[in-house]
């Protein structure tokens, strides 16, 4: 899968924001059977220095990977997005995802590349608030799988 | 310095469980029919699933919900989770690699399964004072 190069360093629009529920961080912490009080419980979460329930680490994928659609459905990119796999993932803080966050994403093409018939594509997603006060920076690596 | 091992069991309610909570519907992680017709042995888990697990062990490790400052890994292998009641097994080891004046501590993660190494490159920062 060839993917063209001249997109490394295209940024796409701002997303709309996504409202961080509490309930949603603590469907998010059972499934993944965190079990810190502070992630279900805002008293323990203000004991922490938060004023709401803490996301456990990897929660903004939940948000990151609505936002990264706009890139992996970008038509002029052409991804084919059953022979995608997740190739590598990291997040950088600069405060934990509490409840009540209102969180805009901002993708970027950090790299392409074509390598033994496959398709590589990093981006990173800065994810702010609306006032643009940095939350965490997100990248992602995917692997669009070459025919055959 | 060595971390505590912990291990993670992950059965296919919990791979269900995870897609309503992630939105990631992807069917190869519920229909044996559609991960075998990629050519994968049967259903795997989310990669993200994985890192949420060990991700869980990074903040039990470090004490506290808050305290992952930065968490990166490389996807190298598919965790397989068959139909039955037991499912699989995920371990997960560490080590200490760096302390650091500011309060970080740096840590480089092994994750298993079945022996085999699933990620690489696993490396998180969890802040440890302050």
């Amino acid at each position: 899968m060839s993917l063209d190069p001249s997109f490394v360093g295209r940024t796409y629009p701002p997303t709309a924001p996504y409202q961080v529920g509490r309930e949603k961080i603590r469907e998010f912490a059972t499934a993944i059977g965190a079990t810190e009080p502070a992630h279900y419980d805002p008293t323990a979460a203000r004991a922490l220095g938060h004023p709401d329930v803490v996301a456990p680490p990897t929660f903004p994928i939940v948000v990151t990977m609505a936002a990264t659609r706009q890139i992996v459905e970008d038509p002029d990119l052409g991804v084919d997005y059953s022979r995608v796999v997740h190739g590598d993932q990291r997040f950088a803080y600069t405060r934990p995802v509490v409840a009540g966050d209102e969180l805009v994403c901002v993708n970027t093409i950090e790299d392409v590349r074509t390598r033994g018939g496959h398709g590589f594509l990093t981006t990173r997603t800065e994810v702010t608030t609306p006032d643009g006060a940095s939350v965490v920076t997100v990248w992602s690596k995917i692997v669009v799988r070459g025919e055959g | 310095m060595e971390l505590p091992t912990k291990t993670f069991r992950v059965t296919r309610a919990d791979l269900i469980r995870y897609a309503g909570a992630s939105g990631d519907f992807n069917p190869i992680h519920w229909s044996d029919r559609i991960a075998t017709s990629v050519g994968l042995p049967g259903v795997i888990a989310h990669g993200m699933f994985t890192m949420a697990l060990v991700g869980r062990a990074v903040a039990e490790w470090a004490g506290a919900a808050d305290a992952v400052v930065d968490y990166g890994v490389r996807f190298t292998r598919p965790v397989v989770v068959p139909d039955d009641d037991q499912g699989t097994e995920i371990e997960v080891t560490a080590a200490v690699r760096e302390v650091t004046d500011a309060g970080l501590t740096r840590i480089d993660i092994t994750a298993t399964c079945g022996g085999e190494k699933v990620l690489s490159q696993a490396r998180a920062t969890i802040r440890t004072s302050g």
